[in-house]
């Protein structure tokens, strides 16, 4: 028993199965990043302002606590979905939320988290503002279960 | 040691371990910040105490597996590596480029940092894991293409073996991969999807090839056991890893955008993921018991039991734990993932690093039979502390998650609790999962201080007692 399953079929079930499974896997990614997402990501609603504030989202590393649709650290909260949590799903609302809560950092309430001040102009607020806007509406199959994320 | 180049594998390892050390102190600033929130703050927040701990862990992981390539390959292959001088020099690159990004990441506000490094030509920084410097992952990527350069030409003017075939492999796929770090579209969804080709397709797929082939290669040398059987093993794991955890990496892509259909395949094949693991589990402890020597390096042994224990267990069943779409809905992004993070890089890329430099390391050191007793029986104290605290830091990090779950995503909207009150009603399990941390560091400084202890295992010790199994006698 032990001797009819050689090592050569073996390596043939290495070589076999993982190309399949390559190809398999190119395919489905073409399939998805052609076909589905541009229904699913709204990606012409992606503006100038949008790119300037995911920018302003990366140099700033804020994956480094935050996570955004589940993906980062889990220091602090959920971010995909801060729109409708803090800005009501409203633009304006969620702007001035914005600028509110970046100046307002750090709080300095001894023993809590603290959220540095990062220094940002209300430009680059305004653009973070807009990234995390088209973010939170993004078809990622209805995730976050409820508000909180 | 058959081969002199081999032995540039030494400061390899030996800055893997250094590394490892402030990985593991960085992680127990993060441990205090979880309960004491503004400890270190402003000087050190919370996001660069991370960085340092995730990046150091994957740069000595590399260094790790690039000292086990220098070791191995030339001892496969039968001759000596192709250029020591080579492999000295990007040693010096490697840990000059990481001490360098590590030390910008503490003393440099990353903002600044990305400024000062042209990030704005080609953004590459400010994603999960991916933080450093687009100079420092050019470095990377140079550094690992003239490593394997050095590797291929000692591999291919030798003898080939699977194991050789499978490690080099596994590079290929890891240097290959890494270019998708470069890619960074402006387009969220996309951005993340491509991410997940460095991140998934790494530790759930080629670095599987490289974990693989260090437990075959010191699987042979410390059993005895005939190279076929080992090579055929070696096969059937790394295509039941290919196999699973390619589709697998849909279980990454059920909630941030991509299509339904990934739920299912997401689902179906990473509940295969677990598999290669468990047949690591049969291997290993099936080969030591049909051993055809006692070798004297008890705690290599150890290791390499060990480490497919732990892998099996942190990757293959809390990795399973989550990995179902229903279940993933609610704890994706909890600390449920953070459990099975920490115990599945211990015990498949941490515990295999120090396997072979269990098993090397006396070697290069002139103890060809392994370091003395003593030091032996203090490495593998270092084992059981290390290794049990992980456990104990999986399991609060685990009761942690299935309160945060309960309370913050269960509830509906309203009724639920917010992110931070919910981390105030967990803070017991985070004090407790920073106690477990303190005795993992115990247990690291056990560990290195065993190396300090002189002495080596004599050879009489092998041939004491090498029982012929049932089977054959």
């Amino acid at each position: 028993m032990a001797e009819r399953f050689t090592k050569s079929m073996a390596r043939n079930i290495y070589l076999g199965g993982s190309a399949f499974f390559i190809l398999l896997f190119l395919a489905l990614t073409f399939d998805t990043q052609l076909r589905a997402m541009p229904e699913r990501d709204n990606r012409d609603q992606i503006t100038e302002q949008v790119v300037h504030g995911k920018h302003i989202w990366e140099t700033n590393n804020c994956v480094g606590c935050h996570s955004l649709m589940g993906e980062g650290a889990y220091f602090a909260p959920e971010l995909a979905n801060v729109f409708d949590r803090r800005g009501a799903s409203d633009t304006e609302v969620f702007k001035s939320y914005m600028r509110a809560w970046m100046n307002a950092m750090p709080t300095n309430i001894p023993g809590r988290r603290q959220m540095p001040n990062f220094n940002l102009s209300d430009e680059d607020i305004d653009a973070l503002a807009a990234f995390l806007e088209w973010t939170s509406k993004i078809d990622d199959n209805n995730w976050p279960p409820n508000i909180e994320g | 040691m058959k081969y002199e180049s081999q032995r540039v594998a030494m400061p390899y390892f030996i800055f893997a371990l250094v590394l490892f050390a402030g990985q593991i102190l960085f992680g127990l600033i993060l441990g205090l910040q979880y309960v004491v929130g503004d400890f270190l703050f402003p000087e050190i927040p919370f996001n660069v105490a991370r960085m340092v701990h995730t990046n150091l862990l994957i740069v000595w992981l590399l260094f790790g597996f690039m000292g086990a390539t220098y070791y191995m390959v030339p001892e496969e292959a039968q001759t000596e590596l192709h250029s020591p001088l080579l492999a000295w020099i990007l040693f010096w690159v490697f840990a000059a480029a990481g001490t360098l990004t590590i030390l910008g990441y503490l003393f440099v506000d990353y903002a600044t940092l990305a400024d000062v490094t042209l990030n704005k030509l080609l953004p590459t920084m400010g994603r999960e894991f991916l933080e450093q410097p687009t100079i420092t992952k050019i470095g990377i990527a140079v550094v690992v293409v003239a490593f394997l350069y050095n590797i291929a030409m000692t591999a291919l003017k030798g003898r080939k073996t699977v194991v050789n075939i499978v490690l080099i492999t596994g590079l290929v796929g890891l240097a290959v991969l890494w270019l998708f770090s470069f890619y960074n579209p402006s387009n969220l969804t996309t951005d993340k999807y491509f991410w997940w080709f460095v991140v998934h397709l790494w530790v759930e797929g080629v670095w599987e090839l490289i974990m693989g082939a260090i437990l075959a290669y010191v699987l042979i040398k410390l059993t005895g056991v005939d190279r076929e059987v080992i090579e055929k093993w070696l096969y059937l794991i790394i295509a039941m890893a290919l196999i699973s955890g390619i589709i697998g990496t849909g279980h990454h892509f059920f909630y941030i955008g991509p299509p339904e259909y990934w739920l299912w395949l997401g689902s179906v094949f990473s509940a295969i993921e677990p598999l290669p693991f468990f047949m690591m589990v049969v291997f290993a402890f099936n080969m030591i018991n049909r051993r055809r020597r006692n070798h004297p390096n008890k705690a290599a042994t150890l290791w390499a039991m060990g480490t497919t224990v732990m892998a099996f267990l942190g990757a293959g069943v809390w990795g399973f734990l989550h990995t179902l779409a229903p279940v993933n809905y609610y704890t994706h992004g909890s600390q449920i993932t953070a459990a099975h993070g920490h115990m599945a890089f211990y015990g498949a890329y941490v515990m295999i690093v120090l396997t072979i430099i269990s098993y090397a390391v006396p070697i290069m050191r002139g103890r060809p039979y392994g370091n003395s007793n003593t030091a032996q029986i203090v490495e593998m104290w270092g084992f059981w502390l290390m290794t049990i605290s992980m456990v104990f830091i999986t399991l609060f990090l685990t009761g942690a998650g299935v309160l945060q779950v309960w309370l913050q995503r269960i509830p509906e909207s309203g009724s639920a609790m917010s992110f931070m009150a919910g981390q105030d009603q967990i803070a017991i399990f985070y004090w407790m999962r920073l106690v477990a941390g303190c005795f993992f560091m115990a247990g690291l400084v056990v560990y290195l201080g065993s190396f300090f202890i002189k002495g080596q295992a004599g050879p009489a010790e092998e041939v004491r007692g090498a029982v012929p199994s049932p089977e054959e006698a």
